[in-house]
C-alpha cells in the first residue's frame, strides 16, 4: 500500500488518535433509546423461570409439578431428565490445564443438586409472572445431603466427594518451585508472613443476565438475542449442545447493560432457555432478576493464601505461597475455573525482581455458587497478596516501603524478563511509574504528615500496590486447549457511495467505548472525518468471526485490525483515484474525505464522488481497473502470549482505632498505556476499575 | 379483590388506558404494556435507581410503584424528557464528560439529576453525591456523572 507520507498516522489531519472524542451511540442511551435484550419483543415469545435449589447439596427424589403445569398461562413446565434430552452436558476442562477435571454440568440439575440457586425446574409461561406463579406450586422432594462448603476441609477424606466419579473435589493443582527457596530464606536478613482471605465477589451488572432464543423451525435456524459479550463463542456452545449446525445458528448482541466477565460463560439457565426455544419452536425469554443473579452469575475471588517473603540487603529475594480456591461444584465451561488461580501464581511477586518462588495453587470443589473469571482476573489476588506481603517485609527489615520497592522492581532495562514463575514480560516501566507516583503524591510529605498526626492519636495509612495486567490474550490461553474461543479478531471496512464508512467487526461494545476506537483507527487510518464512520458490532451473521471483548483485547486486537483494514482500503481506494486521476497513488493522500494532492493538499476528488462513480458509473473507469471499495484485515498476537501494561496506585486513608471506620482521603494511579487512543476513555477505565476496586476492598462480599 | 383493574393516566403527555394486574409494577407497566423501554429494571427492590420515574411531578422508584397506583397520575419517562427538551442540557453535559459507559443506569441517573437541579440549581459536588446516591452505576462512572451535574449547573446558572 502507499504510505509515504511525511506525516506519522498521529499528525495527520484527521487524526483521531490521542484524542477524546465522543463515543457513537451514546445520545439514544442517554435518551431512553437503547436495544437492550429485555427490551426485545417478537411474535409468540414466551418466557421462562426457574426453580432453584434451595440446598446447597441433596439428592431430588421426586418432582410433582401436576399444579404448575395447570397453572394459568403455563405452557410447559421441564425437569432434569427432559432436558438432558434436548441439551447435552458439558464439561469444563481444557486441555493445557494439566490435570483439570470437572463433571458433566447439565441445564437443569440431574439427580443431585450441588449449590443453592442451582436451575432444577424450567416453566414457560404467556408472561413471566405466571411462570413464577407456576414455579411456586413445584413440589420437589429433596434428600438432604452434608454440604462441602469450607475450602479448608475439601479435600478431607471425610469429607463427601461432590462428584463421585472424580475420586475427591481436587479440581486443579499446579506447583512452582524455582531458585532456591530454602536457602534464600536461611539467608534471609528478614523474613515476613501473611495469612490473606479474600472473599467472594461478583460483577453485579446493573442489567441482568438476559436472552431471548428465537428458534425458527422451517428455516431450522436458531436467532439468540443475548446480553454477551462474545456472540461468536456463544454461537459454538449453543450449537455443540442442541445439535444445531453451527452455521444455522446466529447470536446478536444488542446493546450491553455492563458485562465485567460476567458475560462470557456458560450458565444452565441460558442453555436451558435456548432448548426449550428449539423444543417449544417459539421464542423464549429469560432474564435473571437480582435474587437469581446473586446466586447464579458467577463469583470470584475466594482465595485462601498463606504466604511469606524474605529480604537480603534491602531487597526482595524469595516468596514462598499456598493459595487454596473453592471453585463451586463445577470448573465453569469453556473458560475453566482454573484460571484464576494459574494467573494468581502467574503474578504473584511480577513487579519484583527474585529468583526464588515456590508456589503451590489448589483449585477445590465445593458446594456453593459455581466461580469464574471476573474482570482482572486473578490480579486483584495476586497483587494484594504481594503488596501485603512487600509491606510486612518492610516492618520486619525495617526499611521504608517505598524505599524497599524501589530497591525490589525489576529495573526498566531489564527486559526482556523472565519472571521467576516463569512468565516473560516485555517493555514494563515500574521504576519510571514508583518514581512517577511517588512524586505525585508527594510520598515523603505523606509519610511527614501521618508521623505527627499519629502523635495526635490520629491513624493514617500509606498503600501503594504495584501491577501488571495481562491483555491481549493469543491462541496460547483458551484456543490451544480445545476451546471454541477466537484469539483473533477482524475488522472490515467498506466505503459506500455517500462517502461514508462502515467497520464491522468481531469485537463487542459494552461502555468501555469499543465502538468509539475503533472508529477513531478506521477514520485516521483511511483520513476521514469520524462523523463518516459507522461501527457495527455484536452479530455473529454481518461481523467477522472474532473472539468479542475481554481482557482488554478491544484496542489492542480488533483496533490493530482497524489500522490495518483501513490503511487496506485507503490503498485501494488512491489506487482507483490514481487511475481516474492520472496520477501515481503515492502522489495522492486523503484528508476530510477527500483525495488530495500529497504535497499541496489541494482537492482532486471527494471520496463519495469517487464513490458514485464507482458503484454507478463504472463504465467511466480506465479499462483494467477493478475497484476494490472493501478491506478486511484480521490481528492475533503470536510472539508473546499476552500484550503486557503495568501501573502503580496509591492510597491515602484514615483509620477510626474505636469503630474500624475506614475514611478514603485520596488516591493516585500511574499506568503506563502505550498509545492512548481516546484519554477520556483511558482514564473512565481506570477510574470505574479504581472505584470497583475499592467496593471489593471494603464493602462487598457474597 | 378483582385479578384486574382498569386505569387511566398520561404518560409523557399522552393519555393511557390499560386493564392491569393490581400487582404490576409501573416500571413493568410501562415497559411492556406502553412500550417505553428506557425505565429500565436493575434490582427490582429499589435499590439501584434505574426504573427511576417521574410520578406528578416527583421521582418515584418503577419497581416500587404499583401501575394501579398511577391511576389518574402524570407519569414522564426518559423519552418524554427528552422529546420534550427539559433535560437537554443535563443529556448534552452528560454526553460531553462520558458520563455513561453502558447506559443501562442512565435513564434514572438523568431523572433523579434533573430533580436536583429543580430542587437546588446549584448544588456542591457533596450533595450531588448524596442527592444521587440511590442511584447506582456499576461501570463505577460516578465521578465523571458529578463532573457532568457540575456542568449543567454551571451551565444553566452561569
Amino acid at each position: 500500500m502507499t504510505d509515504r507520507s511525511p506525516l506519522t498516522l498521529q499528525d495527520l489531519p484527521n487524526s483521531y488518535i490521542g484524542r477524546s472524542v465522543p463515543r457513537p451511540n451514546t445520545r439514544r442511551l442517554a435518551e431512553g433509546r437503547g436495544s437492550f435484550t429485555d427490551d426485545l419483543v417478537l411474535n409468540r415469545m414466551a418466557h421462562v423461570a426457574f426453580l432453584r435449589s434451595p440446598y446447597a447439596h441433596a439428592g431430588i427424589k421426586s418432582i410433582d409439578a401436576s399444579r404448575a403445569e395447570t397453572s394459568p398461562g403455563v405452557i410447559r413446565v421441564v425437569a432434569g431428565e427432559e432436558m438432558a434430552r434436548h441439551c447435552t452436558p458439558w464439561v469444563g476442562v481444557l486441555t493445557h490445564m494439566k490435570g483439570l477435571k470437572s463433571a458433566p454440568q447439565y441445564a437443569l440439575a440431574v439427580g443431585r443438586v450441588r449449590w443453592q440457586g442451582e436451575p432444577v425446574v424450567a416453566v414457560v409461561a404467556q408472561t413471566r409472572a405466571q411462570a413464577e406463579d407456576a414455579v411456586a406450586l413445584i413440589e420437589v422432594d429433596y434428600e438432604p445431603l452434608e454440604p462441602v462448603v469450607d475450602m479448608e476441609t475439601a479435600l478431607d477424606a471425610a469429607t463427601p466427594v461432590l462428584h463421585p466419579e472424580l475420586g475427591d473435589n481436587l479440581a486443579f493443582e499446579r506447583v512452582i518451585d524455582a531458585g532456591d527457596v530454602d536457602a534464600a530464606f536461611a539467608e534471609a536478613d528478614a523474613v515476613a508472613e501473611e495469612v490473606l482471605h479474600f472473599g467472594r465477589h461478583t460483577g453485579v451488572t446493573l442489567e441482568p443476565r438476559v436472552l431471548v432464543a428465537d428458534y425458527n423451525a422451517g428455516a431450522g435456524k436458531l436467532t439468540v438475542y443475548m446480553s454477551t459479550q462474545s456472540p461468536h463463542m456463544m454461537k459454538n456452545i449453543f450449537a455443540r449442545h442442541t445439535g444445531i449446525d453451527e452455521d444455522d445458528v446466529r447470536v446478536v448482541s444488542r446493546d450491553v447493560g455492563g458485562s465485567f466477565g460476567i458475560k462470557i460463560h456458560t450458565y444452565p439457565d441460558d442453555m436451558a432457555t435456548v432448548a426449550l426455544s428449539v423444543m417449544l419452536k417459539r421464542p423464549i425469554k429469560f432474564v435473571a432478576d437480582r435474587l437469581e443473579s446473586f446466586v447464579s452469575d458467577i463469583h470470584a475471588r475466594d482465595h485462601r493464601v498463606t504466604a511469606k517473603i524474605a529480604v537480603k540487603d534491602g531487597r526482595i529475594t524469595a516468596i514462598e505461597m499456598d493459595d487454596l480456591t473453592g471453585i463451586g461444584p463445577y470448573s465453569v465451561y469453556p473458560r475453566t475455573s482454573a484460571v484464576e488461580c494459574n494467573q494468581v501464581l502467574n503474578l504473584v511477586g511480577g513487579p519484583y525482581d527474585f529468583a526464588n518462588y515456590r508456589a503451590v495453587g489448589r483449585v477445590v470443589l465445593q458446594n456453593k455458587n459455581i466461580m469464574c473469571q471476573y474482570r482482572a482476573v486473578g490480579h486483584p489476588v495476586a497483587f494484594g497478596v504481594t503488596e501485603a506481603l512487600v509491606d510486612s517485609a518492610a516492618r520486619a527489615a525495617g526499611i521504608d516501603p517505598a524505599e524497599l520497592r524501589r530497591n525490589s522492581v525489576v529495573p526498566d532495562d531489564a527486559y526482556p524478563y523472565t519472571a521467576a514463575s516463569g512468565i516473560k514480560f516485555e517493555a514494563l516501566s515500574h521504576q519510571k511509574s514508583l518514581a512517577k507516583i511517588l512524586e505525585l503524591m508527594d510520598y515523603d510529605g505523606l509519610r511527614a504528615e501521618q508521623a505527627k498526626l499519629r502523635r495526635d492519636g490520629v491513624y493514617r495509612g500509606i498503600g501503594l500496590a504495584a501491577m501488571i495486567e495481562v491483555t491481549n490474550p493469543s491462541p496460547m490461553f483458551y484456543g490451544v486447549g480445545g476451546a471454541h474461543i477466537s484469539a483473533r479478531d477482524g475488522v472490515t471496512i467498506r466505503l459506500d457511495p455517500t462517502g461514508g464508512v462502515t467497520c464491522a467487526t468481531g469485537v463487542t461494545e459494552q461502555g468501555q467505548g469499543t465502538e468509539a476506537v475503533i472508529a477513531q483507527i478506521a477514520a485516521s487510518a483511511i483520513g476521514v472525518p469520524i462523523e463518516k464512520v459507522r461501527v457495527v458490532t455484536g452479530d455473529t451473521e454481518t461481523t467477522p468471526y472474532g473472539g468479542g471483548t475481554w481482557a482488554s483485547r478491544g484496542a489492542g486486537i480488533a483496533g490493530e485490525a482497524a489500522l490495518q483494514a483501513g490503511r487496506a482500503l485507503r490503498g485501494n481506494i488512491l489506487e482507483v483515484a490514481g487511475a481516474m486521476l492520472q496520477a501515481e497513488p503515492d502522489r495522492l493522500d486523503i484528508r476530510s474525505a477527500a483525495v488530495v494532492d500529497v504535497e499541496t493538499g489541494a482537492e482532486r476528488m471527494t471520496l463519495a464522488d469517487l464513490g458514485k462513480t464507482v458503484y454507478f458509473r463504472g463504465n467511466e473507469l480506465p479499462d483494467g481497473v477493478s475497484p476494490e471499495l472493501v478491506a478486511t484485515r484480521h490481528y492475533s498476537p503470536r510472539q508473546f502470549p499476552f500484550a503486557f501494561t503495568n501501573g502503580i496506585q496509591a492510597c491515602w486513608l484514615e483509620v477510626d482505632p474505636d469503630t474500624g471506620f475506614v475514611r478514603l482521603l485520596d488516591f493516585w494511579v500511574v499506568e503506563d498505556c502505550g498509545t492512548v487512543i481516546n484519554p477520556q476513555l483511558v482514564d473512565e477505565q481506570i477510574r470505574g476499575g479504581v472505584v470497583q476496586g475499592i467496593g471489593a476492598a471494603l464493602y462487598e462480599h457474597c | 379483590m378483582d385479578p384486574v383493574r382498569d386505569i387511566s393516566l398520561t404518560v409523557n403527555g399522552e393519555r393511557v388506558t390499560a386493564r392491569v394486574e393490581p400487582r404490576k409494577s409501573l416500571v413493568d407497566f410501562l415497559r411492556d404494556d406502553v412500550g417505553l423501554t428506557g425505565s429500565h429494571v436493575g434490582c427490582e427492590h429499589g435499590v439501584c435507581g434505574a426504573c427511576t420515574v417521574r410520578l406528578d411531578g416527583a421521582i418515584v422508584r418503577g419497581c416500587l410503584t404499583l401501575a394501579v397506583q398511577a391511576d389518574g397520575a402524570e407519569v414522564w419517562t426518559i423519552e418524554g424528557v427528552s422529546d420534550s427538551g427539559e433535560i437537554a442540557a443535563l443529556q448534552e453535559a452528560f454526553l460531553k464528560r462520558n458520563a455513561l459507559q453502558c447506559g443501562y443506569c442512565t435513564p434514572g441517573m438523568l431523572l433523579t439529576a434533573a430533580a436536583l437541579l429543580q430542587e437546588n440549581p446549584r448544588p456542591t459536588r457533596a450533595e450531588i453525591r448524596e442527592y444521587l446516591s440511590g442511584n447506582y452505576c456499576r461501570c463505577t462512572g460516578y465521578q465523571a456523572i458529578v463532573d457532568a451535574v457540575v456542568a449543567a449547573a454551571e451551565g444553566a446558572t452561569s
